[in-house]
């Protein structure tokens, strides 16, 4: 509370003593006898050479700024594709940063130097068909390299992946990762977001997960029988919003149910091996050296966005619809440990689409292996994949009494 | 047309009457009175958001400290023991860029200047529709209401009022999916606390402020087609006009967009359709929406989304031609080439805008397209460049406050301009897609830019608007303070964004956990960055306070203060009904007859200007 009222003393004060300071101003200004229109050329000339002194102060903060911290803050690229990246991107910068010295330095040059002199007009120049089309055309050449060279690499980064490429799966949620490896099929499961539940929690697709869905739908907590019993109970007193809360409720599981069950009618447990053998990963993206990852990406709520920066890839993530990625990793977290000369180093998975509170802090370590140290450490996980992990709910448990809270 | 009007104006405001206090400041019809309205409250309303700027920069650079002056305007609701709550991180950013695009930029630059300006140079007696006009801004003001108490939002009520029914409910303060505010983030209330209410008085907002500004655009296009003065042809309107002309036709095609893009969001939210939602599950909650697809939104939101930059920017670039022009005593270079670029940049600005979306998973190809269209844009734009540098060779520039701004608008122009090659370019936009390399851009390069533009305008038309001087001084001091503030915060913010920082991250402590080099970069700069950007939020405070003790104590301005061409400057100091007390004046020559020499390099007159309303002498050529 004090700071708050020093805080409005210190405006009212300086608000005061600006006041008198313009008046103080004014007075001397209209001794002078000259508007505020006439510029003078003592003020005149001290701008011009202000401007110049900018545009020092302009390209040396530039230049310190590159020198200091240049285009390594986030380290070499990392991947086949960041490497082709990073290559385009200086030429660019070279680019860029020409037309930038060049246009910045003519501006503020020649503001400095044609400043209003005594005796001295301006040069009557309207235009000249020439000089237009010169930077007309320039332009457009160089425009058109920037293109052609943007557009190649484009292309490569967004052509289709091998079909030897290591299949991983990717699934956002606030404000959490978790892979999904193919498994030794190399092959992913399908997935629907209606057989989410605590023990299939990104959604795949087989014959017992389905059952299981059904069965949580109707008698798991908050399912459609215990949200019918709790409409039927005469015992207990609903408000009408609570009342109204629980029918929507119950017209949205009853809904999910009729596709639960047609999802059922038409699966074929054929195809449920690939779901089977998928490997599910938290916490930390093991990846293989040299080995293309075509990575596919889905979303449980919002949109969030994958962002791998060591690698200079980028994707979003976008409920409902699938989107996808190639990388291939170059170097190991331990070989980029010693590139950087930091050994605390380690990639990451970032999210870079505004996904909530807590999205800054929505991340997945990501570890790159030699091909040897990866293999073993994907032959321990396979043991424990999807199927191996999955606990069906079978037994028809009789639905706790739940209680209004619960249902809504 | 011009002479049909002619009549009619002297009919109707042929004679002086007096006014009501209510219908001369408050329902005026009068578009000097709009213009100083739109004027005033884009002002405050971009107080607001820099301020709200300066909140989240704080936190950005000494995060986790307590700060009282967090707490002097956050409270304990969201700043409790003076360290700001991570979802009103979101709220401050999601807000401040709401209000500076559309509140300070099209409402505040747009409105203000062609109200002002495009009957004053035209030569009309006011706009094609006052009552319109009118409208247009008490919409504006309405909006502008709307989306200030959002922010307010808090357990249900507003400054303590109840909000009625079930509305205030759901969640407490502003919207907080940032100002593109894409579904799902904003179409859930689960999903983050900004997206109950909070998001409803975005969307009203929005949608009240687009009905508006359709009104003005719609205004200012009949008034530029159809009113100018006798002699005013289309290729002798100053480049302000031909921008502000541009500017309306670009919002009147891409505005609708929006609005109907909020519209169904509004019906996702309260009707429980489907449009951008599909197959979502929110915490434990299953929806059972399904078929939408949320990049429905993001196109229908960047088909305006890309126009709304050039509607921010063409004002600018206009004001500043003929601030330029007249300050260097020359002719503008190129005017036929500028109105082109005008023009190639307004019809390019439509076919753009999946630029912004070349990571959400769009056709690849499709991509393609929009990297060869965007970068075409380059072309018109370094045109104008060129063209106004030419125009400051072998001139006798006057370094007026408007002047400096206008020159630094060129500067910002490009050095956001070239930076934007690299974003056009999809295969490089991968890798920097929304880090700070992107926010640094778009602020140099549009916000930057129309802020100096809008400066540059309100320096040199105040005499106009007011009938008063500015303090020179003053300005000067307000200019040097903002260009290097400007420089200093957005320069190192590259510079963050090449270290790979994302947007919107309320703190960088997740890269302590994995490159403690980089950590010690980021945190370097934002403290450069928000040390700056207090300085520059502090000479704004120099600029407010000669603005407004100039309205009222500013010496009284001459009818012509900066001996320039336009006919706005041939209308006496002092406002009245119809803005030439006898006829209207006739046009014989484009507005930038500046040092006229003829062909043997002769000056053609003593003055170093000719007026439009000024006939052509004898043996003397037109200029163009």
């Amino acid at each position: 509370m004090e700071s708050r009222l020093l805080i409005l003393v210190i405006i009212v004060i300086g608000a005061i003593a600006v006041a008198q300071l313009t008046r103080l101003y004014e007075l001397a200004s209209k001794m002078r006898k000259h508007g505020e229109h006439d510029i003078q050329d003592r003020d005149n000339y001290l701008n011009a050479r202000l401007m110049l002194v900018f545009n020092i102060f302009q390209f040396g903060a530039l230049i310190w700024l590159m020198l200091e911290y240049g285009w390594t803050g986030i380290g070499p690229a990392a991947s086949v594709e960041g490497e082709s990246t990073d290559w385009l991107l200086n030429v660019n910068f070279a680019i860029i940063l020409f037309v930038f010295f060049i246009t910045n330095f003519l501006l503020f040059f020649f503001a400095y130097k044609y400043v209003r002199k005594p005796g001295v007009k301006a040069t009557f120049f309207a235009h000249n068909n020439k000089l237009e089309l010169l930077w007309t055309s320039v332009p457009a050449v160089v425009l058109a390299v920037i293109i052609i060279l943007g557009l190649q690499s484009w292309n490569e980064l967004t052509s289709p992946s091998s079909k030897d490429a290591l299949r991983v799966e990717l699934y956002a949620q606030q404000f959490n990762w978790t892979a999904r490896y193919a498994g030794e099929d190399n092959v992913l499961g399908k997935t629907d977001y209606k057989l989410i539940l605590a023990s299939n929690e990104l959604g795949l697709v087989t014959s017992a997960t389905i059952d299981s869905s059904i069965h949580a739908m109707r008698f798991g907590n908050g399912g459609i029988v215990g949200l019918q019993k709790l409409l039927n109970n005469r015992d207990t007193v609903l408000t009408d919003s609570t009342l109204s809360v629980l029918r929507t409720n119950l017209g949205r599981k009853e809904r999910l149910l009729r596709l639960l069950n047609q999802m059922k009618a038409t699966h074929n447990a054929k195809n449920d091996a690939p779901a089977w053998n998928d490997v599910i990963q938290k916490d930390t993206l093991y990846l293989c050296k040299n080995k293309p990852y075509e990575f596919t990406f889905r979303s449980k709520d919002v949109i969030h966005s994958a962002y791998f920066p060591h690698f200079r890839q980028q994707m979003n993530t976008v409920p409902g619809y699938g989107t996808r990625l190639k990388f291939t990793p170059i170097y190991t977290t331990k070989e980029m440990r010693k590139l950087k000369n930091l050994s605390t180093f380690n990639y990451v998975l970032l999210c870079n689409k505004i996904c909530g509170g807590a999205h800054y802090g929505m991340k997945m370590m990501v570890v790159v292996l030699e091909e040897k140290e990866y293999v073993a450490w994907m032959k321990a996980k396979s043991s424990k994949n999807f199927k191996s992990s999955f606990a069906p709910a079978t037994q028809p448990a009789v639905p706790a009494d739940t209680t209004t809270n619960e249902m809504i | 047309m011009a002479s049909t009007h002619d009549a009619h104006g002297h009919a109707d405001h042929g004679h002086h009457h007096e006014e009501s206090f209510v219908s001369k400041y408050i329902f005026s019809q009068d578009h000097k009175m709009i213009g100083k309205q739109f004027l005033i409250t884009a002002v405050f309303m971009g107080l607001v958001a820099m301020l709200l700027s300066i909140l989240f920069r704080i936190q950005l650079a000494w995060p986790g400290e307590s700060s009282d002056f967090l707490y002097f305007f956050l409270g304990d609701q969201w700043a409790p023991e003076g360290v700001l709550k991570e979802d009103m991180y979101l709220g401050l950013v999601t807000i401040h860029g709401t209000i500076m695009v559309f509140f300070l930029l099209t409402g505040g630059l747009s409105g203000t200047f062609s109200n002002i300006l495009i009957p004053l140079q035209l030569g009309a007696r006011d706009m094609a529709s006052g009552f319109l006009n009118m409208l247009s801004y008490w919409f504006f003001f309405v909006s502008s209401l709307i989306m200030f108490l959002s922010m307010f939002v808090f357990n249900g009520s507003i400054f303590g009022l109840d909000i009625p029914g079930d509305w205030g409910t759901t969640g407490n303060g502003p919207a907080m999916a940032g100002w593109t505010v894409y579904p799902p983030l904003s179409a859930l209330p689960q999903s983050v606390t900004g997206s109950g209410f909070g998001m409803t008085l975005w969307l009203i907002s929005m949608a009240i402020f687009i009905a508006g500004s359709l009104l003005g655009s719609l205004n200012y296009i009949v008034t530029v087609l159809n009113l100018r003065t006798a002699g005013m042809t289309m290729l002798r309107m100053p480049l302000t006009i031909w921008a502000f002309f541009v500017t309306a036709i670009l919002g009147v095609l891409s505005f609708p967009v929006l609005l109907s893009a909020a519209l169904l969001l509004i019906m996702d939210r309260l009707a429980g359709t489907s449009f951008y939602l599909s197959d979502i599950m929110v915490g434990q909650e299953m929806l059972t929406n399904h078929g939408g697809s949320p990049l429905l939104f993001q196109h229908l939101f960047w088909f305006l989304g890309h126009p709304e930059v050039y509607i921010v920017l063409l004002p600018a670039l206009g004001l500043s031609s003929e601030i330029i022009a007249t300050n260097a005593r020359k002719p503008i270079f190129g005017y036929k080439a500028m109105v082109a670029s005008i023009l190639a940049i307004g019809f390019l600005s439509f076919i753009v805008w999946g630029h912004h979306m070349f990571i959400t998973g769009m056709n690849p190809f499709l991509g393609s397209v929009f990297v060869f269209t965007t970068l075409l844009i380059a072309i018109p734009s370094a045109v104008k460049v060129f063209n106004y540098i030419t125009t400051l060779w072998r001139g006798s520039i006057v370094f007026t406050p408007a002047m400096m701004f206008a020159i630094a608008l060129v500067s910002t122009f490009i050095t956001g301009g070239v930076t934007g090659i690299i974003l056009a370019d999809s295969a490089l936009d991968i890798a920097i897609h929304d880090t700070y390399f992107v926010v640094a851009h778009f602020h140099i390069v549009m916000g930057m830019s129309a802020v100096f533009g809008m400066f540059a305008g309100v320096y040199h038309w105040f005499p106009k608007m007011y009938g008063k001087m500015m303090n020179t001084r003053m300005g000067y001091v307000h200019f040097w303070i903002t260009i290097v503030g400007a420089y200093g915060v957005f320069f190192p913010m590259h510079f963050v964004g090449l270290a790979g920082a994302p947007r919107r991250y309320y703190n960088y402590s997740v890269y302590g956990e994995f490159d403690t080099d980089s950590y010690a970069m980021i945190m370097d700069l934002n403290v450069i960055v928000t040390v700056f950007a207090i300085l520059a939020a502090l000479g704004q405070l120099i600029f407010l306070y000669n603005f407004f003790y100039s309205i009222f104590r500013g010496p009284k301005a001459p009818q012509n203060p900066w001996r320039s061409n336009t006919l706005e400057w041939t209308a006496p100091v002092e406002h009245i009904h119809g803005n030439w007390p006898g006829a209207l004046p006739v046009v014989y020559r484009w507005p930038y007859d500046y040092s006229k020499q003829d062909k043997n390099g002769n000056y053609v007159s003593e003055e170093d200007f000719i007026p439009q309303n000024v006939p052509l002498g004898e043996n003397e050529e037109e200029s163009h």
